[in-house]
């Protein structure tokens, strides 16, 4: 049985290599500092995506983010890796949204998408951490959820399979299909680029990419339709206005904050024999160790 | 007291233990309950929950919601997501806590979905305040103030959620303290019938196995933690760690910069996305002090930083700061330690 897989995923700033220079002067971000990259645990749900493909013949993937146009890309970098297509979802309605506006959007683009059986995303995206779109996408949807999840096990018979990494062990669980299955990082880690492929994609370019091409780069696109990366927007997928970005967003964010932590009187101490041992007999006499 | 818009927490529980991160919400929990005046309510729902009210109430609880079926253990999404949206519907809540666990990870984001309340994940710190909205200049009294580091820990962001009911948010492991309240505190069991809540067509997804292991990891009440951040540099340094950890009878902890890097194994992690810890001793080595680690450790009763940068943001929180390399440092504590100690 081929399946029709889609895979949510998202463009974020590489939060876990902060430098000095990431934040300004005034404590906000300075986002042109921080490189852009595929949300690490999308990736390992992309994986599980390919692993499909490869046990079940003509199945189809989709990579669907949400996002500034420049997120075509990570749908790039996945088809590079073995998806088959992308759908972009940007429009300046969505800027600002929480989790909840957010997973509205989401829903929104997948119904519009029409027929699949499994959506697949990462647990949580780094910028955020929240883990919470995934389980909202599937209420929306009014599908099952299967969060947690470290492998995908099997598909027979409309259901799926799958192993749960939590906190304090392991669950396998059956799901009917199509259902929502968010993948742990702890999941197998995805596949290099294929390079047939990177040859072969490497000008697929999305609608408002074509618009900055020369001609014939517009004229190779046109002749190929499979390097097309579509490009949606809010009024295409039918989205409420009230309900997308900020004004759909229930959170809103009152305060932000560089934290400027209470400062302690420290005493410094160099890489020195006889300070270090003055350190560690202050501490035994105080009891702190030993 | 009225008997809508409380304060409720969801209570987690497994082998007939209401989970410590349950408990550590409700003792938060009936603070802030106090300060808006309310009712704090608790909600348990699983299997042979005879008595597990006596676990709850010492906490502050003033009523206990509890919904029993023998297919509501092992925890699956869409039947427990039923029962909160059903239950809340008809008393509204004006507040929900629950554990930033795999449980209440998994369910929180379904029930806010439904009920288009805001959610608010991973807070470490929760008040009661005002708020007003610039656009509109409508003003708020009494709202959540849902406090959590963001953009991986580099910012802290107060969240409210001004119009949507119940507001909610999860909260992790060893984030509050938990607090026994008044050990005879009683309150009222409201037993709920499951059907009434739950419909067969709920039961959608099957646990056909689990294996639950005990971390054989405890670094939430490690008396001495010895931690490890990206500034160690490889695996191999860990074991540098490990050494001085045996030494001193110490856990060994580690950054997310240290985990992400694959030096050592997730359930090591502290801060905001990991474990909160309040040792009397944190060794801080090679960890630079990003906020959302910071959040996780700073109650530590005397903090010790080795890092070659004397200008590492952990080292203004820290009691004593020794620059330079943790390779050359560590192995000179182990040494002095074992030549003064009896």
């Amino acid at each position: 049985m081929s399946l029709n897989i889609i895979v949510l995923a998202k463009q974020v700033p590489d939060t876990r290599n902060v430098g000095k220079d990431a934040m300004k002067e005034d404590g906000t971000i300075n986002r042109a500092a921080l490189p852009a990259i595929f949300n690490p645990e999308d990736l390992n749900a992309l994986e599980q995506a390919l692993r499909l493909k490869d046990t079940h013949p003509g199945s189809k993937v989709t990579i669907l983010t949400m996002g500034l146009p420049r997120a075509a890309e990570i749908i790039r970098e996945a088809i590079f890796r073995g998806a088959d297509a992308g759908i972009v979802l940007t429009d300046r309605a969505l800027g600002g949204a929480d989790t909840l506006a957010t997973s509205y959007s989401l829903a929104q683009a997948v119904k519009k998408f029409g027929k699949y059986d499994i959506i697949l995303g990462g647990r949580q995206a780094i910028d955020g951490d929240t883990a919470q779109v995934g389980p909202q996408i599937a209420e929306k949807l009014g599908l099952p959820q299967v969060t947690y999840a470290e492998e995908i096990i099997s598909v027979n018979n409309g259901k799926v399979t799958i192993k749960r990494r939590l906190e304090h062990g392991v669950e396998t669980v059956v799901a009917p299909l199509p259902c929502v299955v968010t993948v742990n990082g702890s999941a197998a880690e995805c596949r290099p680029r294929n390079a047939k492929r990177v040859m072969k994609y490497k000008y697929a370019a999305s609608t408002s990419e074509v618009a900055n091409l020369s001609d014939i780069a517009k004229a190779r696109i046109q002749a190929n339709p499979e390097l097309n990366i579509a490009e949606w927007s809010a009024a295409f997928v039918n989205a409420d206005p009230d309900q997308i970005g900020l004004p759909g967003s229930p959170t809103k964010v009152k305060a932000i904050e560089n934290v400027v932590f209470t400062a302690k009187e420290s005493r410094r101490l160099d890489n020195d024999d006889n300070q270090i041992e003055e350190l560690i007999k202050e501490l035994i006499a105080n009891h702190t160790i030993g | 007291m009225s008997e809508k818009n409380n304060l409720i927490v969801y209570c987690e529980f497994d082998e007939g233990r209401v989970a410590d991160v349950s408990l550590e919400l409700l003792t938060k929990g009936r603070v802030l309950a106090d300060r808006l005046g309310v009712n704090l309510e608790a909600l348990v729902i699983g299997d042979n929950l005879q008595g597990i009210e006596s676990q709850i109430f010492p906490y502050g609880a003033d009523t206990v919601y509890k919904v029993e079926d023998s297919r509501l253990f092992p925890y699956t999404s869409n039947p427990h997501a039923a029962i909160l949206i059903k239950l809340f519907r008809e008393i509204q809540p004006q507040i929900c806590l629950m554990g930033a666990t795999c449980i209440g990870r998994d369910l929180g984001p379904r029930v806010s979905s439904c009920l288009h309340s805001g959610l608010t994940a991973d807070c470490t710190a929760l008040e009661i305040g005002d708020h007003k909205d610039i656009k509109t200049g409508k003003e708020y009294t009494d709202l959540l103030y849902q406090i959590r580091p963001a953009f991986g820990g580099n910012i802290v962001a107060t969240i409210v959620n001004p119009d949507c009911r119940p507001q909610m948010a999860t909260v992790r492991e060893g984030v509050m303290k938990k607090e026994i309240y008044d050990a005879n505190h009683k309150g009222k069991v409201v037993d709920l019938k499951a059907a009434d809540y739950v419909s067969d067509t709920d039961f959608v997804v099957e646990v056909i196995d689990r294996h639950i292991e005990k971390s054989k990891v405890n670094i939430k009440n490690a008396p001495i933690i010895v931690a490890g951040g990206y500034g160690v540099g490889s695996k191999e340094n860990f074991q540098l760690l490990f050494d001085l950890a045996d030494t001193l009878g110490a856990e060994v902890g580690a950054s997310r910069a240290a985990v992400d890097a694959g030096f050592i194994e997730h359930d090591r992690q502290i801060g905001q996305t990991g474990v909160t810890v309040r040792p009397k001793l944190y060794i801080a080595c090679g960890i630079s002090g990003q906020i959302q680690h910071i959040a996780g450790m700073q109650e530590s009763s005397i903090i010790i930083s080795i890092n070659n940068d004397p200008n590492a943001p952990i080292n203004t929180i820290a009691d004593y700061v020794i620059t330079g390399d943790m390779e050359d440092i560590v192995p000179k504590l182990i040494k002095y330690y074992k030549k003064n100690s009896k």
